[in-house]
């Protein structure tokens, strides 16, 4: 099962670029699995430092989630004023707090331009980029959230940080230490 | 094993609510996904169910009609598609039980549930694609987009 596309510049990147391993999430703001999977992440990162980069795309389950399409939305938003990663990472770190007036507290917080951000929340185009990442997230054999790429192969392996970080270290050809 | 592609997709008449049902050859014009799945409230299939309703207008778009199957009751099926906010029919292949599920050879006589299977049918109820997932793995929804795309491209 492989990624489709690869991650090319509509995508949020985080990391080295010339990274020999690179992790691809499609997550959903409001799944707890995802919640805990972010904290994974946040492992994998600081023991893979320069070995890793990483791609955020949304995969909403909207009608089970009642908050995860709107969540999306102001992360893509943020995303606009260049603030993805810290509107993602206020996301996943207040999971019981994404109710919308608290989506227009984090970007106060994150000091956006506020009248931009409610316009983009709310634009078709954010919306399209969300049901392009949901439709590719489709098409790749995302079959439920987190699901995780690695170099462009669907990850099935454990994400709890140890498992994780001694199955991707692996690849990088050195061994990790976990923190 | 599953039927395959090719075979004529077998006829059934099943209950999507407590007073309403659906029969296949009623759908005959429109292409048919039909996923089979163990059970209503399985962990796997809570996931794999929400993911088809998202992605409905993605299998409108192809002409195609949806709807999951398992051996539970019409009672069972409307509180779980009720609590998954499910927007597509759940058929009841309860009486008698797992009938369909052996028409299309994905009857578990043992456990007395049907595999994780997923047929697409055409517009002619000829089977276009089956698929038999391991029974734990959430076979997702990249095979019936697949499917679709490549009898839109034969029309068929």
């Amino acid at each position: 099962m492989s990624l489709k596309p690869p991650v090319g510049p509509q995508d949020h990147v985080q990391g080295n670029p010339d990274a020999p391993i690179e992790l691809v999430e499609y997550g959903d703001f409001e799944c707890p699995f995802c919640g805990q999977a972010y904290y994974s992440v946040k492992a994998l990162q600081a023991a893979l430092g320069d070995d890793l980069r990483f791609a955020f795309r949304n995969f909403p389950l909207a009608q089970a989630h009642p908050h995860a399409l709107p969540a999306a939305q102001a992360a893509e938003a943020a995303g606009l004023q260049g603030r993805f990663w810290e509107m993602h990472d206020l996301l996943f770190e207040h999971q019981d707090m994404l109710d919308q007036p608290n989506l227009f507290r984090f970007a106060a917080a994150l000091g956006l331009d506020l009248e931009r951000f409610a316009r983009d929340f709310a634009s078709p185009e954010v919306a399209a980029k969300i049901r392009a990442d949901f439709l590719s997230g489709a098409r790749s054999g995302v079959n439920g959230t987190p699901t995780f790429f690695v170099n462009g192969e669907r990850y099935d392996g454990s994400w709890a940080p140890q498992d994780f970080i001694a199955a991707l270290s692996s690849l990088a050809g050195g061994v990790a230490v976990p923190p | 094993m599953a039927l395959e592609a090719g075979k004529q997709a077998p006829d059934f008449t099943l209950n999507s609510t407590p007073d309403q049902k659906v029969s296949l050859s009623e759908l005959r014009g429109r292409r048919v996904i039909l996923a089979f799945y163990p059970a209503d409230w399985s962990p796997v299939c809570s996931d794999q169910l929400p993911i088809y309703s998202e992605l409905l207008p993605e299998f409108r778009r192809y002409g195609a009609e949806i709807m999951g199957i398992s051996v539970d009751g019409v009672w069972c099926h409307a509180a779980f598609a009720k609590d998954r906010k499910l927007r597509f029919p759940l058929l009841a292949d309860f009486e008698p039980k797992g009938e369909v599920a052996r028409a299309y050879e994905v009857y578990r006589k043992k456990d007395g549930f049907s595999e994780r299977a997923l047929f697409v049918i055409d517009r002619e109820g000829i089977i276009r694609w089956s698929y038999v997932s391991p029974i734990g793995i959430n076979p997702g929804a990249d095979g019936i987009l697949e499917a679709l795309e490549s009898m839109e491209a034969k029309k068929s």
